[in-house]
Protein backbone atom coordinates (compact mmCIF):
# COMPACT_ATOMS: atom_id res chain seq x y z
CA UNK A 1 0.00 0.00 0.00
CA UNK A 2 0.92 3.46 -0.75
CA UNK A 3 1.71 5.89 1.72
CA UNK A 4 -1.49 9.24 1.17
CA UNK A 5 -0.14 10.93 3.78
CA UNK A 6 3.55 11.36 4.97
CA UNK A 7 4.47 14.02 7.65
CA UNK A 8 8.06 14.88 7.76
CA UNK A 9 9.95 16.59 10.67
CA UNK A 10 7.08 19.31 11.27
CA UNK A 11 7.81 21.53 14.40
CA UNK A 12 4.84 23.74 15.13
CA UNK A 13 3.76 26.70 17.64
CA UNK A 14 0.86 28.62 17.81
CA UNK A 15 3.02 31.76 19.26
CA UNK A 16 6.23 32.86 18.53
CA UNK A 17 6.97 33.77 21.95
CA UNK A 18 6.19 30.38 23.39
CA UNK A 19 8.92 28.54 25.26
CA UNK A 20 7.35 24.51 24.45
CA UNK A 21 6.55 23.75 20.53
CA UNK A 22 3.23 22.66 19.96
CA UNK A 23 4.72 19.83 17.56
CA UNK A 24 8.13 18.62 17.60
CA UNK A 25 9.55 17.35 15.17
CA UNK A 26 7.01 15.23 14.34
CA UNK A 27 7.11 12.67 11.31
CA UNK A 28 4.39 9.85 10.47
CA UNK A 29 3.03 8.31 7.59
CA UNK A 30 -0.45 7.11 6.55
CA UNK A 31 -1.24 4.43 4.02
CA UNK A 32 -3.94 4.41 1.89
CA UNK A 33 -6.95 3.42 3.22
CA UNK A 34 -6.28 2.96 6.42
CA UNK A 35 -7.68 3.82 9.47
CA UNK A 36 -5.41 5.64 11.82
CA UNK A 37 -6.04 6.65 15.51
CA UNK A 38 -4.45 9.52 17.08
CA UNK A 39 -4.33 9.16 20.81
CA UNK A 40 -3.07 11.15 23.59
CA UNK A 41 -3.32 13.54 26.67
CA UNK A 42 -5.20 16.65 26.04
CA UNK A 43 -2.29 19.09 25.09
CA UNK A 44 -0.50 16.65 23.83
CA UNK A 45 -0.97 18.14 19.63
CA UNK A 46 -3.36 15.50 18.21
CA UNK A 47 -6.03 18.59 17.06
CA UNK A 48 -2.62 20.74 16.00
CA UNK A 49 -0.97 17.83 13.71
CA UNK A 50 -4.59 17.47 11.87
CA UNK A 51 -5.29 20.93 11.56
CA UNK A 52 -1.64 21.27 9.83
CA UNK A 53 -2.87 18.58 7.54
CA UNK A 54 -5.68 20.28 6.48
CA UNK A 55 -3.88 23.23 5.49
CA UNK A 56 -6.25 25.04 8.77
CA UNK A 57 -2.65 25.91 10.20
CA UNK A 58 1.08 26.20 8.89
CA UNK A 59 3.98 24.76 10.24
CA UNK A 60 7.10 26.19 10.87
CA UNK A 61 9.41 23.86 9.37
CA UNK A 62 8.84 20.04 7.81
CA UNK A 63 7.03 18.94 5.64
CA UNK A 64 3.53 17.24 4.91
CA UNK A 65 2.83 15.51 1.33
CA UNK A 66 -0.86 14.64 0.21
CA UNK A 67 -1.46 12.36 -2.56
CA UNK A 68 1.78 13.12 -3.37
CA UNK A 69 1.56 16.54 -3.64
CA UNK A 70 3.41 19.16 -1.08
CA UNK A 71 1.06 21.18 1.02
CA UNK A 72 1.53 24.61 -0.17
CA UNK A 73 -0.49 27.82 -0.07
CA UNK A 74 -1.23 26.89 -3.73
CA UNK A 75 -2.54 23.80 -3.78
CA UNK A 76 -4.19 24.32 -0.15
CA UNK A 77 -7.79 24.70 -1.60
CA UNK A 78 -7.56 21.13 -4.01
CA UNK A 79 -5.59 19.58 -1.24
CA UNK A 80 -8.73 20.54 0.75
CA UNK A 81 -11.35 19.00 -1.08
CA UNK A 82 -10.05 15.67 -0.90
CA UNK A 83 -10.12 15.58 3.33
CA UNK A 84 -13.30 15.75 5.10
CA UNK A 85 -12.77 16.94 8.44
CA UNK A 86 -15.46 16.30 11.22
CA UNK A 87 -15.00 18.49 14.32
CA UNK A 88 -15.68 18.19 18.25
CA UNK A 89 -18.73 19.83 18.62
CA UNK A 90 -21.70 19.46 16.56
CA UNK A 91 -23.35 22.70 17.27
CA UNK A 92 -20.24 24.90 15.88
CA UNK A 93 -19.99 23.09 12.59
CA UNK A 94 -23.68 23.53 11.33
CA UNK A 95 -23.53 25.78 8.83
CA UNK A 96 -26.34 25.63 7.07
CA UNK A 97 -30.09 26.14 8.38
CA UNK A 98 -31.56 22.64 7.70
CA UNK A 99 -29.89 19.46 7.37
CA UNK A 100 -29.88 19.58 3.35
CA UNK A 101 -28.44 22.77 3.44
CA UNK A 102 -25.74 22.03 5.52
CA UNK A 103 -24.61 18.52 3.23
CA UNK A 104 -24.70 20.97 0.39
CA UNK A 105 -22.39 23.55 1.54
CA UNK A 106 -19.07 22.03 0.95
CA UNK A 107 -20.54 21.51 -2.55
CA UNK A 108 -21.78 24.57 -3.29
CA UNK A 109 -18.14 25.93 -2.64
CA UNK A 110 -17.05 23.57 -4.88
CA UNK A 111 -19.15 25.24 -7.56
CA UNK A 112 -21.11 21.60 -7.86
CA UNK A 113 -24.32 22.25 -10.57
CA UNK A 114 -27.39 22.44 -8.97
CA UNK A 115 -28.83 18.40 -10.28
CA UNK A 116 -25.40 17.12 -9.15
CA UNK A 117 -25.71 18.33 -5.99
CA UNK A 118 -29.44 17.21 -5.17
CA UNK A 119 -28.43 13.59 -6.12
CA UNK A 120 -25.33 13.71 -4.09
CA UNK A 121 -27.44 15.14 -0.58
CA UNK A 122 -29.78 12.43 -1.34
CA UNK A 123 -26.66 9.98 -1.57
CA UNK A 124 -24.94 11.37 1.40
CA UNK A 125 -28.01 11.37 4.08
CA UNK A 126 -28.99 7.89 2.92
CA UNK A 127 -25.56 6.75 3.60
CA UNK A 128 -25.76 8.15 7.28
CA UNK A 129 -29.22 7.14 7.38
CA UNK A 130 -30.78 10.64 8.34
CA UNK A 131 -32.41 11.40 4.93
CA UNK A 132 -35.98 11.58 6.53
CA UNK A 133 -34.71 14.34 8.16
CA UNK A 134 -33.14 15.96 5.20
CA UNK A 135 -35.66 19.31 6.14
CA UNK A 136 -35.07 19.78 9.90
CA UNK A 137 -33.41 22.56 11.47
CA UNK A 138 -30.29 21.77 13.57
CA UNK A 139 -32.25 22.57 16.92
CA UNK A 140 -34.30 19.72 16.18
CA UNK A 141 -31.56 17.07 16.41
CA UNK A 142 -29.59 15.12 18.95
CA UNK A 143 -26.08 15.89 18.81
CA UNK A 144 -25.38 12.07 17.38
CA UNK A 145 -27.74 13.05 14.32
CA UNK A 146 -25.99 16.55 13.74
CA UNK A 147 -22.45 14.64 13.50
CA UNK A 148 -24.02 12.37 11.44
CA UNK A 149 -25.31 15.19 9.30
CA UNK A 150 -21.50 16.71 9.12
CA UNK A 151 -19.99 13.22 8.18
CA UNK A 152 -22.78 13.11 5.39
CA UNK A 153 -21.38 16.67 4.42
CA UNK A 154 -17.86 15.51 4.63
CA UNK A 155 -19.03 12.56 2.32
CA UNK A 156 -20.50 14.33 -0.26
CA UNK A 157 -17.72 16.17 -0.96
CA UNK A 158 -16.09 12.22 -1.98
CA UNK A 159 -13.02 12.96 -0.02
CA UNK A 160 -10.12 10.63 0.23
CA UNK A 161 -9.61 11.31 3.22
CA UNK A 162 -11.61 11.76 6.38
CA UNK A 163 -10.61 13.23 9.38
CA UNK A 164 -12.61 12.98 12.99
CA UNK A 165 -11.42 15.35 15.31
CA UNK A 166 -12.79 14.14 18.84
CA UNK A 167 -16.13 13.88 16.86
CA UNK A 168 -17.63 11.09 19.29
CA UNK A 169 -16.28 13.07 22.31
CA UNK A 170 -19.71 14.98 22.89
CA UNK A 171 -21.60 12.27 22.00
CA UNK A 172 -23.94 9.48 24.20
CA UNK A 173 -22.39 6.12 24.47
CA UNK A 174 -25.42 4.98 22.08
CA UNK A 175 -24.70 8.26 19.59
CA UNK A 176 -21.19 7.24 19.67
CA UNK A 177 -21.57 3.86 18.76
CA UNK A 178 -24.12 4.41 16.11
CA UNK A 179 -21.54 6.61 14.62
CA UNK A 180 -18.52 4.71 14.98
CA UNK A 181 -20.63 1.96 12.50
CA UNK A 182 -21.35 5.06 10.17
CA UNK A 183 -18.18 5.92 9.73
CA UNK A 184 -17.29 1.86 9.35
CA UNK A 185 -19.70 1.62 7.04
CA UNK A 186 -18.52 4.31 4.96
CA UNK A 187 -14.62 3.10 4.94
CA UNK A 188 -15.75 -0.60 3.97
CA UNK A 189 -17.97 0.74 0.75
CA UNK A 190 -15.64 3.94 -0.22
CA UNK A 191 -12.35 2.24 0.60
CA UNK A 192 -11.52 6.05 2.43
CA UNK A 193 -8.96 6.65 4.49
CA UNK A 194 -9.71 7.58 7.97
CA UNK A 195 -7.60 9.80 10.81
CA UNK A 196 -9.48 9.77 14.41
CA UNK A 197 -8.50 11.46 17.11
CA UNK A 198 -10.11 9.84 19.94
CA UNK A 199 -9.95 8.57 23.35
CA UNK A 200 -12.42 6.13 22.37
CA UNK A 201 -11.80 2.60 23.20
CA UNK A 202 -14.68 1.37 20.79
CA UNK A 203 -12.87 3.20 17.79
CA UNK A 204 -8.97 3.00 18.79
CA UNK A 205 -9.62 -0.74 18.68
CA UNK A 206 -11.44 -0.48 15.01
CA UNK A 207 -8.51 1.20 13.59
CA UNK A 208 -5.51 -0.42 11.96
CA UNK A 209 -2.94 1.77 13.58
CA UNK A 210 -2.65 4.07 16.90
CA UNK A 211 -0.34 7.07 17.01
CA UNK A 212 -0.16 7.53 20.06
CA UNK A 213 1.24 10.99 21.10
CA UNK A 214 2.95 13.18 23.94
CA UNK A 215 3.68 16.27 24.53
CA UNK A 216 4.41 17.34 20.82
CA UNK A 217 6.15 14.16 20.24
CA UNK A 218 4.99 10.64 19.33
CA UNK A 219 5.69 8.37 21.49
CA UNK A 220 5.04 5.28 19.39
CA UNK A 221 3.01 3.44 17.18
CA UNK A 222 1.25 0.25 17.67
CA UNK A 223 -1.59 -1.84 16.89
CA UNK A 224 -4.71 -1.84 19.26
CA UNK A 225 -3.68 -4.83 20.56
CA UNK A 226 -0.10 -4.04 21.23
CA UNK A 227 -1.33 -0.93 22.92
CA UNK A 228 -3.96 -2.55 24.81
CA UNK A 229 -1.53 -5.13 26.41
CA UNK A 230 -0.04 -1.88 28.02
CA UNK A 231 -2.43 -2.05 30.43
CA UNK A 232 -2.37 0.51 33.51
CA UNK A 233 -0.66 2.33 31.12
CA UNK A 234 -3.27 3.17 28.91
CA UNK A 235 -4.88 5.78 32.17
CA UNK A 236 -1.93 8.11 31.72
CA UNK A 237 -2.41 8.07 27.79
CA UNK A 238 -5.99 9.59 28.16
CA UNK A 239 -7.97 5.90 27.27
CA UNK A 240 -9.63 4.13 29.79
CA UNK A 241 -8.79 0.40 30.64
CA UNK A 242 -10.52 -1.74 28.52
CA UNK A 243 -13.38 -4.07 30.39
CA UNK A 244 -11.69 -7.59 29.38
CA UNK A 245 -8.33 -6.20 30.81
CA UNK A 246 -9.71 -5.31 33.86
CA UNK A 247 -11.65 -8.44 34.77
CA UNK A 248 -8.09 -10.23 33.35
CA UNK A 249 -6.80 -7.86 36.75
CA UNK A 250 -9.50 -8.57 39.09
CA UNK A 251 -9.10 -12.37 38.18
CA UNK A 252 -5.80 -12.24 38.60
CA UNK A 253 -6.13 -10.72 41.80
CA UNK A 254 -8.64 -13.66 43.12
CA UNK A 255 -5.77 -15.84 42.43
CA UNK A 256 -6.53 -17.02 39.04
CA UNK A 257 -3.97 -17.77 36.98
CA UNK A 258 -3.78 -15.80 33.76
CA UNK A 259 -1.60 -14.31 31.25
CA UNK A 260 -1.08 -10.19 30.98
CA UNK A 261 -1.95 -9.87 27.29
CA UNK A 262 -4.84 -8.19 25.98
CA UNK A 263 -7.88 -10.59 25.05
CA UNK A 264 -10.86 -9.37 23.17
CA UNK A 265 -14.05 -10.32 24.63
CA UNK A 266 -14.85 -13.62 22.42
CA UNK A 267 -10.96 -14.11 23.33
CA UNK A 268 -11.47 -14.03 27.07
CA UNK A 269 -14.59 -15.57 26.93
CA UNK A 270 -13.28 -18.35 24.74
CA UNK A 271 -10.23 -18.79 27.60
CA UNK A 272 -12.67 -18.44 30.33
CA UNK A 273 -14.80 -21.56 29.37
CA UNK A 274 -11.86 -23.62 28.31
CA UNK A 275 -10.34 -23.21 31.82
CA UNK A 276 -13.51 -23.67 33.73
CA UNK A 277 -13.47 -27.21 31.63
CA UNK A 278 -10.18 -28.31 32.53
CA UNK A 279 -11.12 -27.12 36.19
CA UNK B 1 -41.77 35.47 24.15
CA UNK B 2 -44.26 32.64 22.86
CA UNK B 3 -46.91 35.38 22.67
CA UNK B 4 -45.01 37.01 19.85
CA UNK B 5 -46.86 36.14 16.92
CA UNK B 6 -45.06 38.83 14.25
CA UNK B 7 -41.95 36.74 13.06
CA UNK B 8 -43.22 33.29 13.56
CA UNK B 9 -43.76 30.88 10.71
CA UNK B 10 -46.93 28.54 10.46
CA UNK B 11 -45.97 25.53 8.43
CA UNK B 12 -48.87 25.37 5.70
CA UNK B 13 -49.30 24.61 2.08
CA UNK B 14 -51.59 27.08 0.54
CA UNK B 15 -51.06 29.13 -2.44
CA UNK B 16 -49.63 31.97 -0.26
CA UNK B 17 -47.66 29.14 0.93
CA UNK B 18 -45.95 28.18 -2.32
CA UNK B 19 -45.39 31.90 -3.30
CA UNK B 20 -41.91 32.67 -4.38
CA UNK B 21 -40.67 34.42 -1.29
CA UNK B 22 -39.27 37.32 -3.14
CA UNK B 23 -42.50 38.34 -4.61
CA UNK B 24 -44.13 38.04 -1.36
CA UNK B 25 -41.86 40.48 0.24
CA UNK B 26 -41.93 42.89 -2.67
CA UNK B 27 -45.68 42.71 -1.83
CA UNK B 28 -45.21 43.55 1.47
CA UNK B 29 -43.24 46.90 0.72
CA UNK B 30 -45.27 47.56 -2.25
CA UNK B 31 -48.93 47.31 0.39
CA UNK B 32 -47.13 49.18 2.96
CA UNK B 33 -46.07 52.04 0.68
CA UNK B 34 -49.23 52.50 -0.85
CA UNK B 35 -51.17 52.22 2.19
CA UNK B 36 -50.34 55.86 2.99
CA UNK B 37 -52.46 56.64 0.04
CA UNK B 38 -55.55 55.23 1.26
CA UNK B 39 -57.45 58.25 2.37
CA UNK B 40 -61.04 57.93 1.71
CA UNK B 41 -63.28 54.89 2.41
CA UNK B 42 -63.47 53.69 -0.82
CA UNK B 43 -59.76 53.02 -0.93
CA UNK B 44 -59.94 51.55 2.78
CA UNK B 45 -62.82 49.64 1.59
CA UNK B 46 -60.49 48.42 -1.49
CA UNK B 47 -57.39 47.34 0.71
CA UNK B 48 -58.80 45.70 3.50
CA UNK B 49 -60.89 43.51 0.96
CA UNK B 50 -57.27 43.12 -0.22
CA UNK B 51 -55.72 41.79 3.47
CA UNK B 52 -59.15 39.71 4.03
CA UNK B 53 -58.58 38.22 1.11
CA UNK B 54 -54.72 37.08 1.26
CA UNK B 55 -55.61 36.10 4.48
CA UNK B 56 -58.38 33.77 3.62
CA UNK B 57 -56.35 32.43 0.90
CA UNK B 58 -53.08 31.58 3.30
CA UNK B 59 -55.59 29.49 5.62
CA UNK B 60 -54.20 30.37 8.27
CA UNK B 61 -56.68 30.72 11.23
CA UNK B 62 -57.91 34.90 12.16
CA UNK B 63 -57.33 34.19 15.71
CA UNK B 64 -52.91 34.18 14.67
CA UNK B 65 -53.72 37.63 13.09
CA UNK B 66 -55.64 39.33 16.27
CA UNK B 67 -52.98 38.00 18.39
CA UNK B 68 -50.43 39.52 16.41
CA UNK B 69 -52.18 42.64 16.97
CA UNK B 70 -52.48 42.32 20.67
CA UNK B 71 -48.77 43.48 21.85
CA UNK B 72 -49.24 46.30 19.92
CA UNK B 73 -52.82 47.44 20.74
CA UNK B 74 -51.45 49.64 23.48
CA UNK B 75 -49.56 51.72 21.04
CA UNK B 76 -52.43 51.88 18.71
CA UNK B 77 -55.05 53.02 20.67
CA UNK B 78 -52.42 55.54 22.42
CA UNK B 79 -52.03 57.51 19.04
CA UNK B 80 -55.62 57.08 17.79
CA UNK B 81 -57.02 58.80 21.21
CA UNK B 82 -54.08 61.62 20.18
CA UNK B 83 -55.24 62.03 16.55
CA UNK B 84 -59.05 62.21 17.62
CA UNK B 85 -58.68 64.28 20.31
CA UNK B 86 -55.84 66.36 19.44
CA UNK B 87 -56.59 67.22 15.48
CA UNK B 88 -58.41 70.77 14.70
CA UNK B 89 -61.13 71.30 12.33
CA UNK B 90 -64.23 69.91 11.11
CA UNK B 91 -67.29 70.16 13.04
CA UNK B 92 -67.52 69.49 16.28
CA UNK B 93 -69.59 66.64 17.55
CA UNK B 94 -68.58 66.10 21.20
CA UNK B 95 -66.70 68.90 23.75
CA UNK B 96 -65.43 68.24 27.00
CA UNK B 97 -63.05 70.55 28.83
CA UNK B 98 -60.20 70.95 26.79
CA UNK B 99 -60.83 67.45 24.95
CA UNK B 100 -62.66 67.71 21.28
CA UNK B 101 -63.40 65.48 18.65
CA UNK B 102 -64.80 66.41 15.16
CA UNK B 103 -66.07 64.83 12.48
CA UNK B 104 -62.97 65.33 10.95
CA UNK B 105 -60.87 64.15 13.69
CA UNK B 106 -62.65 61.05 14.32
CA UNK B 107 -62.48 59.95 10.45
CA UNK B 108 -58.43 60.78 11.01
CA UNK B 109 -58.48 58.39 14.05
CA UNK B 110 -60.07 54.98 12.37
CA UNK B 111 -57.95 55.52 8.97
CA UNK B 112 -55.00 55.80 11.58
CA UNK B 113 -56.69 52.40 13.53
CA UNK B 114 -57.17 50.70 10.16
CA UNK B 115 -53.50 51.61 8.67
CA UNK B 116 -51.91 50.10 11.82
CA UNK B 117 -54.23 46.96 11.78
CA UNK B 118 -53.82 46.32 8.46
CA UNK B 119 -49.73 46.63 8.39
CA UNK B 120 -49.72 44.45 11.04
CA UNK B 121 -52.02 42.14 9.32
CA UNK B 122 -49.68 41.90 6.18
CA UNK B 123 -46.70 41.61 7.91
CA UNK B 124 -48.19 39.10 10.26
CA UNK B 125 -49.80 37.07 7.03
CA UNK B 126 -45.89 37.31 5.76
CA UNK B 127 -44.07 35.83 8.15
CA UNK B 128 -46.63 33.20 9.13
CA UNK B 129 -46.12 31.76 5.39
CA UNK B 130 -42.28 32.00 4.81
CA UNK B 131 -39.96 30.56 6.54
CA UNK B 132 -37.16 32.71 7.94
CA UNK B 133 -34.84 30.36 5.69
CA UNK B 134 -36.42 31.61 2.30
CA UNK B 135 -37.22 35.41 3.68
CA UNK B 136 -32.97 35.52 3.84
CA UNK B 137 -32.76 33.99 0.41
CA UNK B 138 -35.31 36.92 -0.47
CA UNK B 139 -33.31 39.64 0.66
CA UNK B 140 -30.02 38.30 -0.72
CA UNK B 141 -32.01 37.90 -4.43
CA UNK B 142 -33.60 41.06 -3.84
CA UNK B 143 -30.34 43.31 -3.00
CA UNK B 144 -28.40 41.33 -5.82
CA UNK B 145 -29.14 44.10 -8.43
CA UNK B 146 -27.18 46.08 -5.87
CA UNK B 147 -23.61 44.26 -6.57
CA UNK B 148 -22.17 46.35 -9.25
CA UNK B 149 -22.53 48.95 -6.01
CA UNK B 150 -20.12 47.22 -3.98
CA UNK B 151 -22.98 45.89 -1.54
CA UNK B 152 -21.35 42.40 -0.76
CA UNK B 153 -24.77 40.44 -1.45
CA UNK B 154 -23.50 37.22 -1.11
CA UNK B 155 -22.21 38.25 2.59
CA UNK B 156 -25.07 40.00 3.59
CA UNK B 157 -27.46 36.82 2.88
CA UNK B 158 -24.45 34.75 4.40
CA UNK B 159 -24.51 36.78 8.04
CA UNK B 160 -28.09 36.40 7.88
CA UNK B 161 -28.78 32.64 7.35
CA UNK B 162 -26.14 31.95 9.78
CA UNK B 163 -27.61 34.43 12.26
CA UNK B 164 -30.96 32.70 11.70
CA UNK B 165 -29.62 29.50 12.18
CA UNK B 166 -27.83 30.75 15.61
CA UNK B 167 -31.10 32.19 17.23
CA UNK B 168 -32.24 28.91 18.82
CA UNK B 169 -28.56 28.37 19.64
CA UNK B 170 -27.83 30.90 21.49
CA UNK B 171 -31.09 30.98 22.98
CA UNK B 172 -30.32 27.94 24.44
CA UNK B 173 -26.98 28.88 25.44
CA UNK B 174 -28.84 32.04 27.50
CA UNK B 175 -31.10 29.45 29.27
CA UNK B 176 -28.25 27.50 30.25
CA UNK B 177 -26.17 30.15 31.61
CA UNK B 178 -29.37 32.31 33.55
CA UNK B 179 -29.81 28.38 35.22
CA UNK B 180 -26.19 28.81 36.03
CA UNK B 181 -26.25 31.72 37.51
CA UNK B 182 -29.00 31.38 39.77
CA UNK B 183 -27.61 28.09 40.71
CA UNK B 184 -25.04 30.74 42.37
CA UNK B 185 -27.38 32.55 43.68
CA UNK B 186 -27.76 35.29 40.86
CA UNK B 187 -31.45 37.09 41.20
CA UNK B 188 -32.54 38.13 38.02
CA UNK B 189 -35.71 40.55 37.77
CA UNK B 190 -34.91 42.04 41.13
CA UNK B 191 -34.75 44.81 43.01
CA UNK B 192 -34.54 48.60 41.33
CA UNK B 193 -33.43 49.34 37.78
CA UNK B 194 -29.55 49.16 38.71
CA UNK B 195 -29.85 45.98 40.28
CA UNK B 196 -31.82 44.58 37.10
CA UNK B 197 -29.14 45.87 34.59
CA UNK B 198 -26.34 44.85 37.03
CA UNK B 199 -27.88 41.18 37.26
CA UNK B 200 -27.48 41.16 33.32
CA UNK B 201 -23.90 41.27 33.06
CA UNK B 202 -23.50 37.74 34.35
CA UNK B 203 -25.49 36.59 31.41
CA UNK B 204 -23.62 38.93 28.96
CA UNK B 205 -20.32 38.32 29.32
CA UNK B 206 -20.71 34.55 29.30
CA UNK B 207 -22.96 34.94 26.22
CA UNK B 208 -20.40 36.89 24.57
CA UNK B 209 -17.55 34.62 25.03
CA UNK B 210 -19.24 31.39 24.16
CA UNK B 211 -20.21 33.35 20.89
CA UNK B 212 -16.79 34.35 19.60
CA UNK B 213 -15.51 30.44 20.70
CA UNK B 214 -18.74 29.55 18.76
CA UNK B 215 -17.72 31.79 15.36
CA UNK B 216 -14.00 30.86 15.67
CA UNK B 217 -15.22 26.62 15.50
CA UNK B 218 -17.59 27.77 12.94
CA UNK B 219 -14.91 29.53 10.87
CA UNK B 220 -12.72 26.84 11.36
CA UNK B 221 -15.43 24.08 10.07
CA UNK B 222 -16.49 26.72 7.34
CA UNK B 223 -12.70 26.72 5.82
CA UNK B 224 -12.37 23.15 6.15
CA UNK B 225 -15.04 22.78 3.80
CA UNK B 226 -13.80 24.75 1.40
CA UNK B 227 -15.59 27.99 2.17
CA UNK B 228 -13.71 30.86 -0.13
CA UNK B 229 -16.18 33.81 -0.31
CA UNK B 230 -18.97 34.03 -2.28
CA UNK B 231 -17.28 34.01 -5.74
CA UNK B 232 -17.61 30.71 -7.61
CA UNK B 233 -20.40 29.34 -5.60
CA UNK B 234 -23.11 27.52 -7.12
CA UNK B 235 -26.54 27.65 -4.68
CA UNK B 236 -28.83 24.16 -3.04
CA UNK B 237 -31.78 26.47 -2.68
CA UNK B 238 -33.33 28.17 -5.94
CA UNK B 239 -35.96 30.21 -5.78
CA UNK B 240 -38.92 29.75 -8.57
CA UNK B 241 -40.60 32.55 -9.90
CA UNK B 242 -43.84 31.37 -11.15
CA UNK B 243 -47.20 32.85 -13.02
CA UNK B 244 -48.50 32.94 -9.56
CA UNK B 245 -45.97 35.56 -8.25
CA UNK B 246 -46.08 37.49 -11.60
CA UNK B 247 -50.03 37.88 -10.82
CA UNK B 248 -49.39 38.95 -7.63
CA UNK B 249 -47.25 41.79 -8.52
CA UNK B 250 -50.30 42.42 -11.43
CA UNK B 251 -52.66 43.07 -8.87
CA UNK B 252 -50.99 45.04 -6.82
CA UNK B 253 -50.18 46.96 -9.45
CA UNK B 254 -53.89 47.34 -10.02
CA UNK B 255 -54.25 47.94 -6.55
CA UNK B 256 -51.59 50.62 -6.96
CA UNK B 257 -53.28 52.32 -9.77
CA UNK B 258 -56.79 52.30 -7.96
CA UNK B 259 -55.47 53.71 -5.31
CA UNK B 260 -53.72 56.48 -6.99
CA UNK B 261 -56.63 57.14 -8.88
CA UNK B 262 -59.29 56.79 -5.97
CA UNK B 263 -57.39 58.36 -3.48
CA UNK B 264 -58.83 62.04 -2.48
CA UNK B 265 -56.61 64.71 -2.50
Amino acid sequence: MTNIIEVKNVTFRYDKEQENLTLNNVSFHVKHGEWLSIIGHNGSGKSTMVRLIDGLLEAESGEIVILNQKLTEDNIWDIRQKIGMVFQNPDNQFVGSTVEDDVAFSLENKGVSHNEMKQRVEEALHLVGMSDFKTKEPARLSGGQKQRVAIAGAVAMRPEIIILDEATSMLDPKGRLELIKTIKDIRDQYGVTVISITHDLDEVALSDRVLVMKKGQIESTATPRELFARGRDLLTLGLDIPFTSSLVNALQLEGFKCQDAYYTEKELEDYLWESLSKM
Amino acid sequence: MDKLILGRYIPGDSIVHRLDPRSKLLAMFVFISIIFWANNLITNIILFSFTVIAILLSKVKLGFFIRGVRPMIGLILFTTFFQMFFIQGGTIIFEFGFLRITDYSLGQAVMIFIRFVLIIFFSTLLTLTTTPLSLSDAVESLLTPLKPFKVPVHEIGLMLSLSLRFVPTLMDDTTRIMNAQRARGVDFGEGNIIQKVKSVIPILIPLFASSLKRADALATAMESRGYQGGDGRTKYRLLHWGLKDSLLMLTLLGLTVALFLLKST
